[in-house]
C-alpha cells in the first residue's frame, strides 16, 4: 500500500506540473465570474445562476479532467514506455493502478475545492453575506468529487484494455447512461415485454448511477440535503470504485505490455 | 525589414476589416429585425426532451430558459403584441428542468392567466402550472395565494378561490391574511376591498419587477374604481338634495359636498359622464389602460 | 572445441547454486493475423542459464527474441509456456525485483521530472531511507556522468543522456543481477566506452550482468559467455571464442596467375578474380594440396593468411540459414 502511495504522489506531482490543468481551472473561474454578470441580466435568479453556472463549470471541467487525464494515466505510460522501468521495480501492478487512481482523485479534489472557493467568492460578492443554507453548495461539490472519482475508476478500467480513444468514448458513454438510470426503471412500465423490462431493471442497478450525485437544484435554492444521503452516496462511491478498481487490477495484471 | 512590413500591413487591415464587419452586422441586424417573427421560435418544445439532453445541468438550463421567458415577455410587451403563445411552452420547459424554480411558477401564474394584452388569457394554464408547482414544492404557501388569485380575478370561481386561500393558510409561514381572505371571499365573493388588498399584497411583496409593475397598473385602476364609487355616492347625495343629476364635477364641488377637485393617481381630474357617473378624464393615460382591460363589465356590482 | 548446445540439460527442481538466471523452455506466442486467430512464435522453448558473477551477452539480430526474453524475465509480458527463475525465485515473484536492476530498450522517462527526482522516485520503491536515497542518487549521477544535469527536466535530455539515466536507475539500489536491453544503442563511441566501463565495474563488484545487443564487437570484448538467439531459437551458448570456433575457419590464399590454368582450371575457377590476381578460400586441411596444385599450374603465391572467423560471420551464417529454411518452407509448403 505504501508503494501505491508513492505512485499516487508522483501522479499528483505530474498533474501539478501539467499546465493544461491550470488553464482549465482558470477557465472555470472565468465562468464563475461570468455567472455574476449573467445574474445581473436574469431577473429574480441572481444567486441561483451563480450556483447553477458555478457548479456546472466545476462539474464539466472536472469531468474533462477525469475522463481525458484518467484515460491517459495508463495509456500514456504504456505508449511512452515509461511503465517499463517502473514495473521492473518491486511494485505490483495493482499498486500501480491504485496509486494512479489516488493521485488523480487527489488532484481533482484540490482543483474542485479551488473552483468551489470561486463560487463562494462570487456568491459573497453578490449577496454580501454567507448563509447556513450555502452549506448545501459544499455538499454538492463533495458529491461532484465522488462522481469524478467514479469516472476516474471507469477511465482506468477501459484504458487498461482498449485504445485511448475507445476508452474515452466508453467512459463518456457510461457517464451519460448513468444519468438515465432512473428512466430505465420506469422504462419497464412502457414496454410490453416482461423479459425486456426485468433485464432493463436489472441493468439499471448494475450501471453506475450518477444521478445519485446530482443535487444542483437543491443547492441552488438553498434547501438541505439529508445526512443519510451523504453517507449513502459516499459508501456507494467507495464500493463501486472498489469494484471497478479490482476489475482493473485483475485485467492489468494479465496484460502483456507492448 | 519584412517583419515591419507585415506588421504594418496588419495594422492597416485590421481596423478596415472590422469597420466592414461593423457595417455588415448592422445591415444583418436590420434584416433580421424585419424577419423578427422567425425569432419567435422554440425549436424544442418537448420539455422531457430538453431535460434529457441537459443531463445533470438541468437547473442551469432552467435558468437559461427562465431568462428567455423574461426576455420574451418583455419583448412582446414593448412591441405591444398580444400574442404570447410561446409563454406556456417556455414555462413548461423551465419548470420541468427545475421544478423548484419558484419565481417561474409565480410569473407564469400571473401572465398566463391575465387576459391580453397583459397576458395569455389562459387561466387554465396558470392553474395547471401552479398545481405542478405545488406538487414539487408542497410547502410553498404563496402558490395557494396565486391560485386563489386566479380563481378570484380571472375565472370568478369564488368557492375555489376561498378554498385555495384556506388551504394555503395552513402551510408553514403563511401570512394571516390568507385565512382572512378565505373567509371574506366565501362570504362576499368579489369585492373592491378584497381586490385592492390582494393586488397590494402582490405589489408590496414581489421582487420581480415585471410583476410589480403589473400590480401597480391594477392598483391604479382599482383606485379609479374606488374613487369613482365615492364620487358616485356624492353624486347620489347631490341628486337627493337638489332633485337632479349633476352634469359637471364643478357642480358637486360648488355644492360643498366634494372638497377639492378629485384627481386620479396620475393627477388628471375626474369628470362626470352622460349618465351622471364619475369617469376618467379623456386625457388621462389610465383611460387607455381601463379600456384595454375591460373584457366584460366596467365596474363591479355595488353591494 | 566445446559448444554448449541449446537443450540437452536435464531439468532441475531447485536452482543450482551459482546460477543467477535460469530459463527453462520459455516460450512466447503472439496472436497475429485477422482477428488475432493465428499465433506467431517469437520465442521457442528457450533454455539457458546465466552464472552468478559473470557478464553474459545475449546476441541476436533484430527481432530474434532478445527483448522478448528480457521482458519475460521482468514480468512485463507473460510466457505462453516454460518457467524462469532469477536468484532462485520465480519470475512471478515481484518482490524479487528488489535485487534486480533493469534498463529497458530505448528508455523514456517521465519528462516532467528531473534526473534527481526520477532516481529518487524509483529509489522509494526500494525502501531506502531519505538520507540514504539522497546519497545514492548523488553517487549514481556522478557515476554516469550526469552530476551537472541532475536538476534539468528529462524532457531536455538527449538520447545519450537518457540512456545514462536509465543505467543509473538500474543500478541505484545495488542489485545483485543487472539486466540491460541494448545498453549501447544510440550512444556515441565515448558513451559506449563509459557503459562498458560501468559493466566491468559491476563485474568487479561480483554482480551478474546480462545484456542484449546486436553489436558483436562489444560482446566479444566484455562477455564471459554469450548466447546466440536467431528466429526465436537459441543457437548456442559458450565463451565468445568457442562460439566462433564453429564457424568455418580456413586460410585465404592470394595468388597471381598469368595465362592458362591448365590442369588446375577447375580449382582456379573457385577463386575470386581481379585481373591477374586471385583470392581463394580453403579449409585448413587442404591448404598444402591446393598450394601444390597452384604451383604446378604456374601461379605465383602472394600471401597465405589465416581467416579468423568472427562472431559476425557466425551470425550472418545463421541468419542466412534461417532465411533459406523459411524460404524453403514457403516454397514447399508446410
Amino acid at each position: 500500500m505504501k508503494r501505491a502511495a508513492v505512485v499516487a504522489l508522483n501522479t499528483f506531482r505530474e498533474a501539478v506540473r501539467d499546465r493544461v490543468l491550470y488553464n482549465l481551472v482558470f477557465f472555470a473561474l472565468l465562468m464563475i465570474a461570468a455567472a455574476i454578470l449573467v445574474g445581473q441580466i436574469s431577473i429574480g435568479i441572481e444567486e441561483t445562476v451563480i450556483v447553477t453556472l458555478g457548479l456546472s463549470a466545476v462539474s464539466v471541467i472536472g469531468l474533462l479532467i477525469a475522463i481525458f487525464i484518467g484515460v491517459g494515466l495508463v495509456s500514456k505510460e504504456m505508449d511512452k514506455r515509461t511503465l517499463y522501468a517502473l514495473l521492473a521495480k518491486p511494485v505490483r501492478r495493482w499498486e500501480f493502478i491504485v496509486g494512479k487512481f489516488g493521485g488523480l482523485v487527489l488532484t481533482l479534489a484540490i482543483n474542485t475545492a479551488a473552483m468551489a472557493a470561486g463560487v463562494f467568492v462570487a456568491l459573497y460578492y453578490v449577496r454580501h453575506s454567507l448563509q447556513r443554507s450555502d452549506l448545501t453548495i459544499l455538499i454538492a461539490v463533495y458529491f461532484i468529487v465522488l462522481k469524478l472519482a467514479l469516472v476516474v475508476a471507469l477511465a482506468l478500467l477501459f484504458s487498461s484494455f482498449t485504445t485511448p480513444l475507445l476508452a474515452i468514448l466508453y467512459t463518456a458513454g457510461l457517464y451519460i447512461a448513468g444519468q438515465f438510470v432512473e428512466e430505465m426503471r420506469t422504462f419497464q412500465s412502457l414496454t410490453g415485454s416482461h423479459a425486456l423490462a426485468s433485464f432493463t431493471k436489472w441493468l439499471s442497478y448494475l450501471l453506475p448511477n450518477f444521478e445519485n450525485f446530482n443535487v444542483m437544484a437543491i443547492a441552488a435554492h438553498g434547501r438541505s440535503v439529508p445526512a443519510s444521503l451523504i453517507l449513502q452516496n459516499t459508501l456507494y462511491a467507495v464500493l463501486y470504485c472498489g469494484i471497478v478498481l479490482s476489475a482493473t487490477a485483475v485485467i492489468f495484471s494479465r496484460r502483456n505490455l507492448k | 525589414m519584412n517583419n515591419w512590413k507585415s506588421i504594418a500591413g496588419l495594422l492597416i487591415f485590421l481596423p478596415l476589416g472590422y469597420a466592414g464587419i461593423w457595417k455588415l452586422q448592422h445591415s444583418i441586424d436590420a434584416q433580421r429585425a424585419a424577419l423578427h417573427q422567425e425569432q419567435d421560435d422554440l425549436s424544442l418544445r418537448s420539455a422531457k426532451m430538453v431535460k434529457a439532453i441537459s443531463l445533470e445541468y438541468a437547473p442551469l438550463m432552467a435558468d437559461v430558459y427562465w431568462t428567455r421567458v423574461v426576455q420574451y415577455y418583455g419583448d412582446k410587451t414593448a412591441r405591444r403584441e398580444r400574442n404570447v403563445e410561446l409563454l406556456w411552452p417556455l414555462l413548461d420547459i423551465t419548470t420541468t428542468l427545475d421544478p423548484q424554480l419558484i419565481v417561474a411558477y409565480r410569473f407564469g401564474a400571473t401572465f398566463l392567466s391575465e387576459p391580453p394584452p397583459r397576458g395569455a388569457g389562459r387561466p387554465d394554464q396558470g392553474v395547471a402550472l401552479l398545481e405542478r408547482g405545488i406538487q414539487a414544492n408542497p410547502d410553498e404557501w404563496q402558490f395557494f395565494g396565486d391560485l386563489g388569485f386566479i380563481y378570484y380575478f380571472e375565472t370568478k370561481d369564488y368557492a375555489k378561490a376561498s378554498a385555495a386561500f384556506l388551504e394555503g393558510s395552513k402551510k408553514p409561514g403563511a401570512m394571516i391574511w390568507m385565512k382572512i381572505m378565505a373567509a371574506r371571499i366565501a362570504a362576499e365573493g368579489e369585492s373592491l376591498a378584497t381586490s385592492i388588498f390582494l393586488w397590494n399584497e402582490v405589489y408590496t411583496t414581489t421582487t420581480d419587477p415585471t410583476i410589480k409593475k403589473n400590480a401597480e397598473k391594477h392598483l391604479r385602476l382599482l383606485k379609479v374604481e374606488q374613487d369613482c364609487k365615492l364620487i358616485d355616492a356624492v353624486a347620489d347625495e347631490y341628486e337627493k338634495r337638489f332633485g337632479r343629476r349633476a352634469t359637471r364635477m364643478s357642480e358637486l364641488i360648488q355644492s360643498g359636498l366634494l372638497r377639492g377637485e378629485p384627481v386620479d393617481s396620475l393627477g388628471y381630474s375626474y369628470v362626470l359622464g352622460e349618465d351622471g357617473k364619475a369617469e376618467l378624464n379623456l386625457d388621462s393615460p389610465l383611460l387607455e389602460e381601463q379600456l384595454l382591460s375591460q373584457p366584460k363589465k366596467k365596474s363591479p356590482e355595488v353591494h | 572445441m566445446k559448444l554448449v548446445d541449446a537443450g540437452g540439460e536435464p531439468t532441475k527442481n531447485e536452482s543450482m547454486p551459482g546460477v543467477a538466471i535460469e530459463i527453462e523452455n520459455l516460450t512466447k506466442d503472439y496472436p497475429t493475423g485477422f482477428l488475432n486467430l493465428k499465433t506467431r512464435r517469437s520465442l521457442d522453448a528457450l533454455t539457458m542459464q546465466v552464472e552468478a558473477g559473470e557478464v553474459f551477452g545475449f546476441l541476436g539480430p533484430n527481432g530474434a527474441g532478445k527483448s522478448t526474453t528480457i521482458k519475460l524475465l521482468m514480468s512485463l509480458i507473460f510466457p505462453t509456456a516454460g518457467t524462469a527463475r532469477i536468484l532462485g525465485k520465480p519470475i512471478s515473484d515481484i518482490g524479487m525485483h528488489q535485487d534486480i536492476g533493469y534498463l529497458p530498450e530505448q528508455p523514456y522517462f517521465y519528462d516532467y521530472l528531473t534526473a534527481s527526482e526520477l532516481l529518487d522516485y524509483f529509489a522509494r520503491f526500494h525502501d531506502l531511507k531519505e538520507a540514504d536515497r539522497r546519497e545514492r542518487v548523488a553517487k549514481m549521477l556522478k557515476k554516469v556522468g550526469l552530476e551537472t544535469a541532475g536538476k534539468i527536466q528529462l524532457r531536455k535530455y538527449s538520447k545519450g543522456m537518457l540512456q545514462r539515466v536509465g543505467l543509473a536507475q538500474a543500478i541505484l539500489h545495488e542489485p545483485q543481477v543487472v539486466i540491460l536491453d541494448e545498453p549501447m544503442s544510440g550512444l556515441d563511441p565515448l558513451g559506449r566506452r563509459e557503459v562498458r566501463d560501468i559493466i566491468l565495474e559491476l563485474k568487479n563488484e561480483g554482480k551478474t550482468v546480462m545484456f542484449s545487443t546486436h553489436i558483436l564487437s562489444d560482446a566479444e570484448m566484455l562477455c564471459d559467455r554469450v548466447g546466440v538467439i536467431v528466429g526465436g531459437k537459441l543457437r548456442g551458448t559458450g565463451a565468445p571464442g568457442e562460439i566462433v570456433g564453429i564457424a568455418a575457419q580456413g586460410m585465404e590464399i592470394l595468388f597471381e596467375l598469368r595465362g592458362d590454368a591448365g590442369a588446375a582450371a577447375a580449382l582456379v575457377n573457385k577463386a575470386t578474380r581481379t585481373g591477374n590476381r586471385y583470392r581463394m578460400h580453403v579449409e585448413e586441411q587442404e591448404l598444402y594440396a591446393v598450394i601444390e596444385q597452384l604451383r604446378s599450374a604456374g601461379a605465383k603465391i602472394l600471401s597465405v593468411t589465416q581467416v579468423k572467423a568472427t562472431l559476425e560471420e557466425y551470425f550472418l551464417h545463421l541468419v542466412e540459414a534461417d532465411r533459406a529454411q523459411a524460404a524453403a518452407v514457403e516454397v514447399y509448403g508446410k
